[in-house]
């Protein structure tokens, strides 16, 4: 029989993470640090406009960019929280997810041989929608010493005549690693300079702890070569109503509704009512889950210092990244040993680009109450990996 | 803003929680925290530190109603006078002063049935000012001070990549 796959898709590798989920659902008293969605339920007030929705019986496709009332609420978003201005019709689509925007962003603008520059450690669905678009991924190894912010060099030496696009994904998973406007503006001057794009994903940007987010599209020339991502997800803890959008010039965007007009037709229209309701009146709701993380993020940080782990202090999204470089181990095996002798799973950094080794993605998105048994179990590995060391 | 709104926020979740830890959730130094502590209860913000109990599942018998009370407010006093009559017992857990149909709300914890409907008749009804009476006893508690009572739920996230 002929082979019925495409051979760009077999030389995709799966991902990194769900070996260690396997074997952490298949264990008792497993504590798992290693999820990336937010442990608070959607707002009632939010679910309760999907069900009043479905109780008045709209069950229908909405236009295939969406609802115009989603499209404008997003334009009053960006406006109030980034002094953005995007016109509702042609220049934003609402997609499945933030993830169906990179896909379908990187599939229009794409020919075969356009490089993609992805800075990493980084989400993992970045370079195979850069592949599956035809394009070539360049990566970009992100530094410890720089706090895992992408810096102007780094981004000037990976830039060749055929670099197309810049993926800019901050807050950043799984680093917490954020950049604020001073950081972007050096970047932004090698962008123009070259004449290229950045895709920015902004999925995290309600979550920060320092001050707040900086969409490179706000500054001076960027906002006519940039292609806005964000969603519902992470700010709204809405995962699971899979709704995301992009902004962006209306000549990217209508080829972009084009793709996701004959791929998708439309996303869901229950979870889009539900996102009027969550731009409208949501904006309590994520300072109060934002406090929180805060508080969390604190709590970790503490622990680390108290068991005297390296870590540089995130602020934003909800993972912290310590390093464990002086253990003398790989990230799989740290994180092997730990899940095997203390029950607790972490997500090695590898997961997410070489640039990842001698670090653990850990997410708290979880209660202080599990967070306070992971650490004390994490503590006494530490010891225990240090005694093993002296011996 | 300083640490007060948040501190309270926690503490009214968690009275309980170690001093060290609230500091460090706070980002702050502990002894700020403690300052900030004495400060809230001398200023009466803090009036207390309680417990959440689930009554029912413990074998002491208990009813709880809530009363409706409609009272004549009294010329210089307003409602407060009564109000005070009537807090004064010690079966009287909570008074409000209520906007609407009647005028005071009064949450009233006793052994039996008999029990609150003798403190009613008796003590409540007897008043001058007290007009009328309305009680509602409860029959189960879901959820009280932003606890919902029953099983904890668990963590159903499925594990997914990625």
């Amino acid at each position: 029989m002929r082979n019925p796959l495409a051979q760009k898709v077999v030389e995709i590798k799966p991902s990194g993470i769900r070996k260690f989920f396997d074997i952490v659902s298949e264990m008792k008293d497993a504590i798992s640090l290693g999820v990336g969605e937010p442990d608070f339920d959607t707002p009632w007030h939010i679910r309760d406009e999907g069900i009043y929705s479905l109780e008045k019986g709209r069950t229908h496709y909405t236009s295939n960019a969406g609802l115009v009332e989603l499209r404008q609420e997003i334009c009053n978003y960006l406006k109030r929280s980034q002094g953005l201005t995007y016109d509702p019709k042609g220049e934003v689509l609402i997609t499945v997810g933030g993830s169906e925007a990179i896909d379908v962003g990187l599939r229009a603008m794409c020919d075969p041989g356009d490089e993609v520059l992805i800075p990493q450690p980084s989400y993992v669905s970045y370079e195979p929608c850069a592949v599956l678009a035809g394009a070539v991924p360049v990566i970009i190894d992100l530094k410890a010493e720089n706090e895992f912010r992408l810096t102007a060099a780094e981004l000037e030496e990976a830039i060749t005549n055929r670099t197309k696009i810049l993926i800019l994904p901050f807050p950043n998973n799984p680093t917490g690693a954020i950049m604020e406007k001073k950081d972007l503006e050096a970047i932004a001057e090698v962008i123009i300079k070259h004449d290229i794009y950045v895709m920015s994903d902004e999925i995290y940007a309600e979550l920060t702890y320092k001050e707040k987010h900086v969409s490179i599209a706000t500054l001076p020339g960027m906002q006519e070569r940039t292609i806005l991502i964000n969603g519902f997800s992470k700010a709204y803890a809405m995962t699971g109503w899979r709704l995301g959008y992009a902004c962006g010039p209306k000549e990217i965007l209508t080829q972009m509704t084009k793709i996701h007009q004959f791929a998708i037709m439309c996303a869901p229209t229950t979870s889009q009512c539900a996102a009027v309701e969550a731009l409208k009146n949501g904006d309590d709701d994520v300072a109060a889950m934002r406090e929180e993380y805060n508080q969390r993020r604190r709590f970790l940080l503490n622990a680390f210092r108290e068991m005297g782990l390296d870590c540089f202090e995130p602020y934003g999204a909800f993972y912290v990244f310590p390093c464990i470089k002086e253990f003398g181990m790989t990230s799989e095996e740290f994180a092997t040993r730990f899940l095997e002798e203390e029950k607790v799973a972490v997500v090695p950094g590898t997961a997410f680009g070489d640039s990842g080794e001698g670090f653990l993605r850990i997410s708290y998105a979880y209660s202080i109450e599990k967070l306070r048994e992971a650490m004390s179990r994490m503590k006494r590995f530490v010891e225990k990996l240090r005694a093993e060391k002296s011996a | 803003m300083g640490i007060r709104e948040e501190l309270l926020k926690i503490i009214e979740r968690n009275s309980r929680i170690d001093l060290k830890e609230l500091a460090v959730l706070l980002g702050a130094q502990e002894i700020d925290v403690v300052n900030e502590l004495q400060k809230l209860e001398e200023e009466g913000i803090i009036c207390g530190y309680h417990t959440m109990i689930n009554w029912e599942k413990t074998s002491v018998e208990r009813v709880t109603a809530l009363i409706e009370v409609r009272v004549t407010p009294q010329r210089g006093q307003g409602f407060d006078n009564i109000a005070e009559r009537i807090y004064n017992y010690p079966e009287v857990q909570s008074v409000y002063l209520i906007s609407g149909g009647y005028d005071l709300m009064v949450i009233l914890d006793g052994k039996t049935l008999r029990e609150v409907s003798t403190f009613v008749t008796d003590k409540l009804s007897t008043l001058d000012t007290v007009l009328s009476t309305a009680t509602h006893f409860i029959l189960k508690k879901y959820k009280d001070h932003g606890t919902i009572f029953g099983t904890k739920p668990e963590d159903e996230r499925e594990t997914f990549t990625p």
